[in-house]
């Protein structure tokens, strides 16, 4: 099968720091992928870049065929490639439902948006009680939901998650995980980045590791969870 | 003659002008965090425009209604306005948006004075009258006055301020332009150009201030080269009152701007027993931007919400 996402020798640099060196990596269409590293490695350096935030120094960004590289983050987001950004990024001071509307901007088809939107509050029925409520009041696991349903509104092809586990209780981090799968069960595609790799490895079909900007290993997730380098540096044994 | 319900619509009238005004300086801080200094010489640009047109064409055709003559002042400095905003941001702003706070600003000023050369090399340094073109009829209400002028001047800035806050609330380009002023990067994400809905942002602002410029000349009787000056920083001074950033802010300040000018200055002789007398008016101005930088700096609706994220 042909891949949706295809990165082929990425390279980003912030001023004269080399941050991401050379990575090239492979999302075929409806595949769960994740990036595993430490902090510092460079993960969302290489979400940035893919969705146009950054421009990369070298390399290039394919997505379903077309190139993206240089292209701004709101003609990426266009071509049906969404990004969750590390932090969740909500609105503060929209509400709920103005969150979601966000995420169908670039969308016109009204009936479809209004019957994704009914499908986002019956995957999020916390949300749905909340709707009315600023954004900027939820809770940290309410709002990691909320910017996930703001990216289904979206309908993408391609999701790139950053951290959706970050600073979140182990009961809610189940929560946001099983959003996850369901969203991906739909035929969309996921590229995880996550520091809570054995969570990753679980929920993904294959890996790559970073390290210091660099990708040092990538395979199957089954390989990378019995990996003994892997095990030691990110499954803590 | 009512003095109280005089100085009331007085104020009303000039603050409902300051609020369109104020409008453009808290829009621009709410989408960049920068203060536009050059606003107040965009709005002495569409005074000064309209009124070459308006004298232009009552002197060419002086049989046409005030009102239309009007109107085609209007409709040539709205435009100017708006081109001169876009003009403004990409060529002063947009190159300095990474750069530290100080440099646009420092730019702000630098394109007003730029603007204020601009006007007095083509009108002169003279102050130019308003042609008497409008109807100059007056109502007595309870005993207090009110022009036709100062009817219309009330009535058209609240239609306006009407349809900019259903555009902000309800429209695409109000909800990018919301969604910008909270995040860049995640309206960006979003599929929000937005280069351009701050480009709009500057172009909307501008052409409040166009319609306000034409207001205060028809108000006043003249402009002049230099007028943007006072009636920016009034205007800024409105939008910190209200709590820069905030529409409704904006348009709360200006209007209590107007009534403490209006009644500052009329009461002012009695209070001080007739050592100040009423060209004291811009005075208060900068009082109450003292006054609200020093009690309560985030201005009367600022930072009403509590922020999580
Ligand atoms: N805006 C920036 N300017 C300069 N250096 C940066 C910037 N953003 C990131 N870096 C550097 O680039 C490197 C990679 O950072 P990045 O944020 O991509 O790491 P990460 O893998 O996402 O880490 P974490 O797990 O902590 O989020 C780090 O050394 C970081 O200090
Ligand atoms: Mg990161």
């Amino acid at each position: 099968m042909s891949a949706l996402l295809s990165i082929s020798q990425l390279s980003v640099a912030y001023g004269g720091i080399q941050a991401v060196r050379d990575l090239s990596l492979e999302v075929a269409p409806g595949e769960m992928v994740c990036l595993i590293g430490a902090n510092g490695a460079g993960k969302t350096t290489t979400l940035k870049a893919i969705s146009g935030l950054i421009a990369p120094q070298a390399g290039s960004v394919h997505f379903d065929g077309q190139a993206l590289t240089r292209l701004p983050a709101h003609e990426v987001a266009r071509r049906g490639l969404t990004l969750v950004p590390e932090g969740r990024g909500v609105f503060p001071r929209m509400s709920v439902v103005e969150n979601l509307m966000m995420g169908a901007y670039t969308r016109r088809d009204r009936a479809t948006i209004a019957r994704d939107l009914d499908q986002v509050y019956a995957l999020l029925p916390r949300l749905t009680e909340r709707r009315a409520q600023l954004a900027g009041l939820l809770s940290g696991g309410e709002q990691q939901m909320l910017a996930l349903g703001r990216a289904m509104m979206a309908r993408p092809r391609l999701l790139l998650l950053d951290e959706p586990s970050m600073g979140l209780a182990p009961l809610m981090v189940q929560a946001v995980f099983d959003i996850i799968r369901q969203i991906a069960a739909g035929d969309v595609a996921v590229l995880l980045v996550e520091q809570n790799a054995h969570l990753a490895l679980k929920t993904c079909a294959r890996g790559y590791v970073l390290e210091n900007g660099v990708v040092t290993l990538s395979g199957m997730s089954a390989d990378l969870s019995a990996n003994p380098a892997v095990r030691q540096a990110y499954l803590g044994e | 003659m009512d003095i109280f319900l005089q100085q009331l619509i007085n104020g009303l009238v000039l603050g409902s002008v300051y609020a369109l005004v104020a409008l453009g300086y808290t829009m621009v801080y709410g989408i960049l965090e920068l203060i536009n200094f050059a606003h107040g010489e965009i709005t002495m640009m569409g005074a000064m425009v309209s009124l070459a047109v308006i004298g232009a064409l009552a002197l060419a055709a002086p049989g046409l209604p005030g009102v239309l003559v009007l109107g085609a002042g209007l409709a040539v400095a709205i435009p100017v306005c708006m081109a001169l905003g876009l003009l403004i941001e990409r060529v002063a702003y947009r190159p300095l948006r990474h750069a530290p706070r100080l440099a646009p600003l420092i730019t702000a000023i630098g394109v007003s004075i730029i603007l204020q050369n601009i006007a007095m090399l083509i009108w002169g340094k003279q102050y130019i009258p308003f042609p008497a073109i409008l109807p100059q009829g007056r109502h007595e209400i309870l005993g207090a006055s009110i022009s036709d002028t100062q009817i219309a001047i009330l009535v058209l800035a609240v239609l306006i301020m009407m349809t900019l806050i259903l555009v902000v609330q309800k429209t695409r380009l109000g909800r990018a332009m919301r969604a910008t002023a909270q995040s860049r990067q995640v309206a960006s994400l979003m599929g929000v150009d937005v280069n351009r809905v701050i480009a709009s942002t500057f172009v909307i602002g501008s052409a409040l201030a166009a319609v306000a410029g034409v207001m205060v000349s028809a108000y006043y009787g003249l402009a002049h080269y230099y007028m943007g000056f006072l009636l920016g920083l009034k205007a800024f001074s409105a939008a910190v009152l209200g709590g820069i950033g905030n529409l409704g802010g904006a348009m709360l300040g200006g209007l209590l701007l107007g009534l403490i000018e209006s009644f500052g200055a009329g009461y002012i002789g009695d209070l001080t027993g007739g050592f100040l007398g009423s060209h004291y008016q811009d005075v208060f101005a900068f009082f109450v931007l003292i006054a609200v930088l020093v009690f309560r700096p985030s201005g009367l609706l600022g930072a009403r919400v509590v922020e999580r994220a």
